[in-house]
């Protein structure tokens, strides 16, 4: 175990981990991540339609949202605990602010304006959560009780509730993934998973009527997307158009005609993962498939080793989440589920959703960064 | 404190397991979701993606058509027809333009907008992609153009765009003959192949437009160009060249078209000239005409209108659609059958009292000469038109006989000539009347078909082609309308081969020889009904004058109804055919003159003028009005053959020395009382015109009007027939 922590100082390699572990900087994290950054640059300049502009402004977000990972990495874990209730309760104020004075924007309210910042409280919220579930779990016993499951699914409701109805059913999906993953790991007992996929199912009709109308054409573009290609379904037929006319090697970065000709819709946001389809292929679509895995294993391993309930469950549910993200943003993109309003996380151009994730991996790189042994 | 601490220790080690557990089975789950992910892209970009790269290239490639330009048409003599001519629409992009209603209500003053031109730009433009301009007026006049240009700032998105368009030289001289090219309508988009026609607005809608289409158009050549989502073109990929459409040499003579559209003058009808030595069309007339260029640029509702209900019925090609009986030009045909079914012989004799009956029956048999001819031969039953010896002939013949015969000629059937909508016609038989009559033969019916009346249907064209196939001695071309095709790139010319059409059955030269004797008769002996119009020819003339009766008159009716007192649509009509020179023919032409009289007096001049301009390259012959009255000439004439008298000749001061081009100047009498009984043939008003009728009814032509079953037919008066009558 004390192998473990204590890397031996024999090779230069070493050397370098043991150097920038002091930084708190978990090198295997930031490689993969800037891999990623990287890559998205590069779809992004092509979809795009070869803007220096745009790519430059992304980068920037980037490196502040490296800037913000690598400043949180700093912080340890048992502040990120401490300061979590404040957090959370922060982020359901915002919200509740959101509702009452927010900006319209695309026909929902998201956006909060606070003079020298518009931001979108949900983003804080994607956070807050998980740290929330995972503070209200750390130091009870697990797998929770009753009681404490009740508690959890009240701090996942209310602030899910407040964003679902900004409308933001994307984002509600995610906040309350992480949430649910906090608790699932927590060892919530498989008869409440199995009783609440029941009681999904059993709601879901009841939801159907409850969707907004746009929400409910995406379901149905998503059940049959060629049924009116020029309207709702218009974005599914094109980017799968796109991916499928990519085929193995792609039409080479900069050739993607889907993209540059506009024929696909948000090329250079939520669906710039048709782009990357479309102009490297198969092969740097599994390229990407396989960074990413490889941050979520790395996520899941920084949780496997960590101290307690809290740093545990919380590096847990953000790298699950982050997975959700990739997965939803592609399945939705390919065809495989509804549009719903997902970016690709660091690949798709925008500013929020990137620092966000960033500062969820600070977070991470703080757990991976100041363990101690156990029995000091 | 310490089971405690160990009870701690022992709970974290549970939870740390418990936590590790969850954390592999999510693991698990999220492997199985990106196997799920790397399966559907699998599906897509291994397994479909031929389909989806095909739906990409579907996306971004655009055709852009390049029209071709359309052929010219010239005539044999390389006379432009109908060409293209530049033209200039103004065009709004709907892209460019703020506030579309407004422009519209701005513009419509300057540029003279009708509501017209704006439904139907509203109409367009429904069609049409927002970047792409549409037509709001086609056809500006230079001084539209103008007009514009000096206000265009003040129209942003507006513009001039030149194009091709089509106009027509002789206009409403050869109308219906070239026809005329116009907007594709619905319809026949539907059926015409759309790849052939990519950027192409107009196309050929009646005449040699219409029927020379596929030559005409030529290929279409296209741009395939790369445009984005918005159809925006942004780079071109490839061009496929077209063709330009043919151009056409007719076998028209722009210049006998002239003069036999001149040579009708007012009347309304019909002229066609054929070569007999190739089936070349030299002239086709159908008078009155219509001027065409209006249908090119879209005509307008009024005017069409306008045409569709003026009574001359301009719109209809009487060459090849008009069908009439033939009346007494069919004769010669008649004779060619009695000829060759040695049913006649040029010997044969018949006695004319003035009146014909069948055997055993009281039914009268009227030839237009009520007094008789007296004994004829067919020489000079066939000069003067004797109806009694061809209703003799007729009955020896019989129906089926006739029917074969003259079938050869080409009777009954459309003559299959390059331009649309021809008819039929139809020859009488006896099968036709049990299909479409339901009923039986009648014997004196048959009477009634040897002297090309009764059920006969027969178009100017027809009898044209008929009339080459006697001159040819039964040989001949199909009638056709184009010479030669040039290629406009390379010049190079390809002539069209004449199709010979299959020779008669067993036919004998010399029984054409026999007819064409006759009738050069008709034209070059005293007494022959056109004798007038043949006698200073310096060619020989092979002719038959007719006088195609439309209303019947009743059996006892014995006055013939004056040309006056009928109302114009019921007066007959004059038809003349014949061909030039005899020995070598080199035009065979038929008139038709539509409720005009007689075709010695009407018809034929109109073909004499003709055939001296293919034959002689100027007219020598003119018409003069004809006087009212006697003069010493008719009675020389009337003298010198049989004591028959035309009654023409009888009218006239017949010789006309001074030779000169002038459309004829026709006059039928005014005064019907004092002309008519002339002192020849003692022909009494009484018997002067009477008809046959046959027991079964008769059917008069498609202008007659309807008929009780009893009425009798007033025979068809040739023009030998004296004359003008009584009130």
């Amino acid at each position: 175990m004390s192998s473990a922590l204590t890397p031996t100082p024999h090779t230069p390699s070493a050397t370098w981990s043991e150097r920038l572990l002091k930084l708190h900087i978990d090198v295997w994290l930031v490689g993969l991540l800037a891999a990623v950054g990287c890559m998205g640059l590069a779809v992004l300049y092509s979809a795009s339609g070869g803007s220096a502009n745009e790519v430059f402004a992304q980068f920037q977000r980037l490196v502040l949202g490296f800037v913000v990972m690598i400043t949180l990495a700093q912080v340890p874990p048992d502040y990120y605990r401490a300061g979590a209730p404040w957090f959370y309760g922060a982020a359901c104020v915002l919200l509740v602010l959101v509702l009452v004075l927010g900006d319209h924007a695309k026909g929902a309210q998201r956006w909060l304006d606070l003079g020298v910042l518009r931001f979108q409280p949900s983003e804080m919220m994607k956070l807050a959560m998980p740290m929330m579930v995972a503070a209200w779990l750390h130091g009870r016993p697990l797998p929770p009780g009753w009681r404490d499951v009740l508690m959890t699914l009240a701090l996942i409701g209310l602030p899910s509730s407040l964003v679902v109805v900004q409308p933001d059913l994307g984002t509600c999906l995610l906040i309350m993934a992480a949430g649910g993953f906090a608790l699932y790991l927590g060892g919530l007992s498989w008869r409440w998973i199995v009783g609440a996929a029941a009681a999904i199912a059993a709601a879901a009709p009841l939801l159907w009527y409850r969707l907004h109308d746009y929400q409910r054409n995406r379901v149905l573009t998503f059940l049959d997307p060629e049924s009116d290609p020029l309207g709702t379904g218009y974005h599914i037929t094109q980017s799968k158009i796109a991916i499928g006319s990519g085929g193995a090697f792609g039409k080479g970065l900069l050739n993607g005609t889907q993209a540059k000709l506009d024929f696909l819709p948000e090329a250079h946001t939520d669906f710039i993962f048709a782009v990357l389809a479309e102009e490297l292929g198969m092969i740097g679509v599994l390229a990407l498939l396989c960074l990413y895995v490889a941050i979520v294993g790395r996520g899941l391993f920084i949780a496997m080793r960590g101290h307690d309930s809290f740093q545990r469950l919380l590096a847990g549910a953000l790298s699950l989440t982050f997975f959700i993200y990739v997965f939803i943003n592609m399945g939705m993109v390919m065809g495989l589920m509804p549009v719903v309003g997902v970016p690709l996380p660091l690949f798709s151009y925008g500013g929020t959703s990137a620092v966000t994730l960033l500062a969820g991996f600070g977070m991470l790189m703080s757990i991976h960064t100041h363990r101690k042994l156990l029995t000091s | 404190m310490v089971l405690d601490s160990f009870d701690a220790l022992k709970d974290l080690y549970e939870e740390k397991r418990s936590f590790t557990r969850r954390i592999v089975m999510a693991t698990l789950l999220c492997l199985l979701m990106v196997c799920l992910l790397i399966a559907r892209l699998g599906d897509l970009q291994l397994l479909q993606h031929e389909y989806f790269s095909t739906r990409a290239d579907d996306n971004r490639m655009r055709v852009v058509a390049m029209p071709p330009v359309r052929g010219l048409i010239y005539d044999r003599n390389g006379t432009l027809l109908a060409q293209n001519r530049p033209s200039f629409d103004l065009e709004v992009t709907r892209d460019q333009v703020d506030n579309l209603d407004a422009l519209l209500a701005t513009l419509a003053p300057v540029m003279n907008l009708t509501p017209g031109d704006l439904a139907r730009f509203k109409d367009r433009a429904r069609k049409t992609p927002r970047y792409r301009g549409v037509a709001l007026k086609t056809n500006l006049t230079p001084a539209e153009v103008a007009a514009f240009e000096i206000n265009r700032f003040a129209f942003k998105g507006v513009d001039i765009q030149a194009g091709l368009s089509r106009t027509y030289p002789l206009g409403a001289e050869a109308s219906h003959l070239i026809g005329y090219v116009g907007g594709i309508s619905e319809a026949e988009f539907s059926k015409l192949d759309e790849r052939q026609y990519q950027g192409i607005n107009l196309i050929g809608k009646l005449g040699i437009e219409k029927s020379h289409e596929e030559e005409l158009r030529g290929t279409p050549g296209a741009r395939i160009v790369e445009a984005n989502a918005a159809g925006r073109p942004l780079r071109e990929l490839e061009q496929r060249p077209g063709a330009p459409g043919r151009n056409l040499y007719l076998t028209l003579d722009a210049k006998l078209q002239q003069v036999a559209e001149a040579a009708l003058g007012d009347l309304d009808g019909a002229v066609a000239a054929i070569d007999p030595q190739t089936g070349e069309v030299l002239a086709l007339v159908s008078k009155p005409g219509f001027d065409p260029e209006p249908f090119v640029g879209g005509i307008s509702n009024r005017q069409y209108r306008e045409l569709l209900n003026d009574p001359g019925r301009p719109l209809y090609n009487r060459a090849l659609q008009g069908t009439y009986p033939p009346g007494s030009t069919i004769k010669p045909f008649m004779s060619f059958a009695g000829l060759a079914f040695d049913e006649a012989g040029m010997d044969t004799h018949a006695f004319c009292s003035g009146t014909y009956y069948l055997p055993n029956t009281t039914r009268k048999y009227r030839c237009h000469k009520r007094s008789g001819h007296g004994t004829v031969d067919m020489r000079s039953a066939m000069a003067r038109s004797c109806d009694v010896f061809f209703y003799q002939l007729a009955q020896g013949l019989g129906i089926d006989r006739i029917n074969k015969a003259l079938g050869n000629f080409g009777f009954g059937r459309a003559t299959g000539i390059d331009i649309p909508h021809e008819r039929n016609g139809l020859l009488p038989s006896r099968e036709w009347k049990t299909r479409a009559r339901k009923e039986t033969w009648f014997p004196g019916e048959t009477l009634n078909i040897g002297i090309g009346q009764g059920y006969w249907q027969v178009t100017p064209l027809q009898m044209a082609q008929a009339t080459a196939r006697l001159a040819m001695r039964g040989g001949g071309f199909e009638p056709h309308m184009v010479h030669a095709y040039e290629d406009p790139i390379t010049g190079t010319v390809t002539g069209v081969t004449p199709t010979p059409l299959p020779p008669f059955d067993g036919e004998r030269p010399k029984d054409f020889e026999s007819v064409i004797s006759t009738m050069e008769s008709v034209m070059h002996e005293p007494g022959g009904t056109a004798y007038r119009v043949g006698r200073d020819a310096p060619y020989r003339i092979a002719g038959k004058t007719g006088t195609a009766q439309v209303a019947g008159l009743s059996q006892t009716e014995d006055d013939v109804p004056t040309l006056d007192s009928t109302p114009k649509h019921l007066r007959d009509h004059a038809w003349f055919m014949a061909f030039a020179p005899i020995d070598k023919p080199r035009i065979a032409i038929a008139v038709l003159a539509e409720h005009a009289g007689h075709g010695g007096s009407v018809a034929a001049p109109v073909a004499r003028q003709v055939m001296d301009q293919y034959l002689l390259g100027k007219v020598i012959y003119a018409t003069v009005t004809l006087p009212a009255t006697l003069d010493a000439a008719s009675g020389e004439d009337s003298t010198e053959f049989d004591g028959y008298v035309a009654p023409e000749e009888r009218t006239t001061s017949t010789p006309v020395a001074a030779p000169r081009v002038a459309p004829p100047m026709i006059t039928i009498p005014a005064q019907a009382p004092g002309a008519p009984k002339p002192a020849a043939a003692g022909d009494s008003p009484a018997d002067a015109v009477e008809a046959p009728n046959p027991e079964a009814g008769f059917v008069a032509p498609a202008v007659a009007p309807p008929r009780t079953g009893d009425a009798g037919e007033r025979a068809p008066p040739d023009d030998e027939h004296p004359e003008p009558p009584a009130p």
